[in-house]
């Protein structure tokens, strides 16, 4: 037995536990339950519900498990008449003033009062005096609140501390005048906020667009990938008569821990909007008309086998990089099919010049639970929170741990952790600016630059902060330069990556990318790329890419899954481009104004609850789902409209019968397709300012895709309404 | 933690609403704690805030201790809203807080809060129409019970106290 180790005895069972430990720890990993509030694994122990009572030898009294520590030869009782009583006792006093609103309560039915109270609680209460009443709180749009609920438990509080690093609640006034609250008028507006509803044991917070919308017994419980970005969260969808009802965390200690942020869990609202597309159909001489799907895909197929006619040239599909995986190898088929490798998923970039040297695939450059351990991250390029809210609840993991921390920023974005130093770049000068952190890095080094770097660093001057900036990476045993949204936007992307890869290749730091999309990745792999097939197969003769392809208009295109208004790089170019068009199909969920201006044919496809599909993430974990809910309307899952599309087309070998199929057949073609994101190109780059608007590079968290937009409780949350009114001044 | 800066030409919130005494004095507070421990300097640093707004805080000034400590402005409230010490309402110039513990109880501490009720016309957790006398309510023992019945006027102690005493007491405050 190590040092480390300590035998104690549960019920008269020996196990052995760490030192330190405390005794909830091992009761819950030997299965013997312990009934509690205020724990929670992911958060500091406060041991103020006292509900998880125990009886431990030569101990006075009941010692709560959550709160002490293992020690060798204890003798624990969890279940001895001593310790029920004790728990009975709490669970009398936590019920005095709790209401027995049960039946209109959302929590009813999964509430762990509720529980414990059937396990633990006295058929008939002896308290007859007045319960106290507690104001509700308006939390903003996205948690309701019920105080006179709440039993204190303070979990919201230290996951408002500990977790989201900002205290947005705290318990005011005391004693019976105790109350849960921000004691101010004032919203909870973390991007992760929405996780205090599950946090709550009782019915207190709840999820406010859900409120009173059905039973928690009702539903089903389906697993489901956030489609909203490249961490590829775990979630719950619940899904009552084959509706969407809400989306909960689903546990992954290896990507979202037990959270998710707000805009997985609240998008799903997207769903099930008046413009959501419900047939098929198809603008004609006498306007827009709903047609069948039969009729829908031989329009669709007339019109793509005569753009193939003329050669293929002439069409161009660009592909949301929310679509699965199986979509996406579809979309390559059909494209390459068609004689036309003008596909891309790359919608929002404006720098495509150096994308020869693209890795496989944009991959993190580490693991996601692996950010915790690292010891240094500069992150260039990236409004983090807004991005990928789990990774940069990562990246304060690392910090709080001790990493060092920095940032080559167009602003001082907020962070809620102690960081070494942002660097406010200009914009228009990133790639500058990053190379003075690269000057700073060889004059650290001792080192004189040579070849073409000479003249480029010669000229650049590195003050404090780029001498700071470059300490967070060097020296470290486990560092990442991670590029951001805002750097892979950038219209310098190339020089950005060439000198952040100078960066790491003197600090030993590795590269990681955030690309955009929940599936950048699996995009990628899939070959909806105008210069790779799938699994990076170069190309011959490389297509346009997103941007050129609407440049340089084509007669057809094919949108899959995007709204050109909002989805691409360049608004008025896409709209220009897409007006000239002789035809436009539109696979998508939702149909706009703007989209049924520029569009011929309108093909409903399922959203992510809706389809079984696979999403690669940005460590590429590959993580399929089935269908959660059932389609709108006569909207058909992605892959089975691509799948008799393809038919039509004489697509061979289309005739996949699952999404297992396509999958299967994919990943034979990829064989080996881990990530390896060392740069090898040998692009020169300058430092030329570009000319960029911060607005269009930096996307507002609740605007990143068509769901979101659509999302009536995100859309009226602080951080949106401020999107809203910067959008009023520009106009 | 990263604190919005405030814009060019625009004076941080503690600069402009504390003075330059209660800045001191917090800082007195906040070097008798080891560093990075400064949110145990907010007792301290309310109750030097209080003594220059008439006995009591505006959420501004809260605002403002929270920023001067680099805090989340909930962790302040929640301290000035635990402490009776602490008012977040305007009160009367003169606090009285009479204990009701158990040994001034039994001493008859009844008595004299009925008394001072009655004499001011207000009611414990009242203030004085004319803004001079302020009774608080439910005031914890206040460590004096060998001298029980007893009250505190401002940070004075008054023991073993009769209506009659209590009188001359309010006489001499006018």
């Amino acid at each position: 037995m190590s040092d480390n180790t300590v035998t104690i005895e549960i019920d008269g069972v020996p196990v052995e536990a760490r030192a330190g430990q405390m005794l909830i720890e091992v009761t819950d990993l030997e299965d013997a339950y312990v009934p509690r509030f205020c724990y929670h694994r992911k958060l500091s122990v406060a041991a103020n519900c006292r509900m998880c009572l125990v009886e431990v030898e030569r101990a006075p009294k009941p010692l709560p498990a959550c709160a002490t520590p293992v020690m060798d030869g204890m003798k624990v009782f969890t279940r001895s008449p001593a310790a029920i009583s004790a728990q009975k006792a709490t669970m009398e006093f936590l019920l005095i003033n709790h209401p027995l609103d049960c039946p209109i309560c959302d929590q009813g039915g999964e509430c762990e009062l509720q529980d414990l109270a059937m396990g633990y609680g006295r058929g008939v209460s002896r308290y007859t005096e007045k319960k106290r009443v507690v104001k509700d709180k308006n939390l903003g749009p996205l948690v309701s609140t019920d105080m006179t609920r709440c039993i204190h438990c303070t979990r919201c509080v230290r996951f408002g501390d500990e977790i989201a690093g900002i205290q947005e609640l705290g318990a005011t006034g005391r004693s019976e005048d105790m109350e849960i609250g921000t004691w101010i008028e004032r919203s909870v507006d973390h991007e992760l906020s929405g996780n205090i509803i599950d946090l709550c044991p009782v019915g207190a917070l709840n999820n406010k667009p859900y409120r009173y919308s059905a039973r928690a017994w009702e539903m089903v419980a389906r697993p489901l990938v956030s489609p909203h970005d490249c961490a590829g969260s775990n979630l719950y969808g619940h899904v009552l008569r084959g509706q969407l009802k809400r989306v909960v965390p689903r546990d992954n200690d290896a990507i979202n821990e037990t959270w998710i942020s707000d805009r997985d869990r609240f998008s799903y609202e997207g769903v099930y909007t008046e413009d959501r597309l419900t047939l098929p159909r198809v603008y004609g001489p006498r306007g827009w008309a709903d047609i069948g799907w039969s009729l829908a895909l031989e329009e669709a197929a007339g019109t793509l086998k005569d753009a193939a006619k003329q050669g293929g040239d002439g069409l161009g599909f660009l592909v949301s990089p929310n679509a699965t995986v199986e979509e996406m190898y579809l979309l390559n088929r059909i494209a390459r099919h068609l004689g036309t490798n003008h596909i891309d998923y790359r919608l929002r970039s404006r720098d495509f010049r150096d994308q020869e040297a693209d890795p496989l695939w944009p991959a993190l450059g580490t693991s996601i639970a692996g950010i915790d351990d690292l010891d240094g991250v500069l992150v260039v390029g990236s409004n983090l929170r807004r991005e990928v809210p789990i990774v940069a609840h990562r990246i304060r993991n690392a910090a709080l741990r001790g990493a060092a921390v920095g940032f080559v920023n167009p602003s001082e974005y907020e962070y809620h952790f102690r960081y070494d130093v942002c660097i406010e770049a200009p914009l228009s000068s990133l790639a500058g600016s990053l190379a003075g952190v690269l000057a700073a890095a060889h004059e650290w080094l001792g080192r004189t630059p040579d070849g073409e770097w000479a003249s480029l660093l010669g000229s650049v001057q590195p003050g404090a902060p780029e001498r700071a900036a470059a300490q967070v990476l060097l020296d470290k045993s486990q560092s990442l330069l991670l590029l951001g949204q805002i750097a892979m936007r950038h219209p310098r992307f190339a020089d950005i990556r060439a000198i952040a890869s100078a960066l790491c290749r003197v600090t030993g730091a590795r590269l990681g990318y955030l690309p955009e999309g929940a599936n950048a990745a699996g995009a990628a792999l899939a070959g909806v790329l105008p210069h790779r097939g799938p699994g990076g197969q170069p190309v011959e003769t490389p297509g346009l890419n997103a941007e050129a392809m609407l440049a340089a208009p084509r007669r057809v295109y094919v949108l899959f899954g995007l709204e050109p208004e909002h989805d691409l790089s360049d608004a008025l170019l896409a709209q220009d481009a897409l007006g000239a068009a002789d035809k436009v199909i539109c696979f998508t969920s939702h149909a706009s104004d703007a989209l049924e201006r520029v569009a011929d044919i309108l093909l409903p496809i399922a959203t992510f609850a809706e389809t079984a599909g696979t999403y690669v993430n940005v460590e590429g974990a590959w993580q399929s789902v089935e269908a959660a809910a059932d389609a709108v309307g006569e909207a058909r899952e992605g892959w089975r409209i691509l799948r008799v599309l393809g038919n039509h087309l004489e697509l061979p070998g289309c005739e996949y019968r699952s999404v297992a199929d396509i999958r299967g057949e994919l990943s034979e073609a990829l064989g080996d397709c881990s990530a390896n994101t060392a740069y090898e190109g040998d692009f020169v780059p300058a430092c030329e300012p570009a000319d960029c608007d911060e607005a269009a590079l930096d996307i507002p968290i609740y605007s990143v895709d068509g769901l979101v937009r659509r999302g009536q409780a995100l859309q009226q949350t602080a951080a949106a309404r401020e999107t809203a009114a910067t959008d009023a001044d520009a106009q | 933690m990263s604190a919005q800066a405030p814009l060019a030409g625009e004076a941080r919130l503690s600069e402009r609403v504390l003075s330059g005494h209660v800045r001191a004095e917090i800082d007195g507070w906040v070097a008798r704690f080891p560093e990075e421990r400064q949110r145990s300097a907010v007792l301290g640093a309310l109750m030097a805030a209080q003594h220059e707004n008439r006995g009591h805080l505006t959420r501004e000034q809260m605002d403002a201790v929270a920023e001067y400590l680099d805090l989340p402005p909930i962790q302040v409230y929640e301290v000035a809203t635990f402490y009776s010490m602490f008012e977040t309402e305007p009160v009367g110039k003169t606090c009285i807080s009479v204990c009701t513990n158990i040994s001034c109880m039994l001493r008859g501490s009844d008595e004299i809060v009925a008394y001072l009720e009655t004499r001011l016309g207000i009611k414990l957790g009242e203030s004085t129409p004319d803004g001079r006398i302020y009774l608080k309510r439910e005031e914890e023992c206040l460590a004096a019970c060998c001298g029980a019945p007893m009250m505190m006027v401002d940070h004075t102690y008054h023991e073993n106290l009769t209506p009659e005493k209590v009188g001359a007491i309010l006489e001499e405050l006018e």
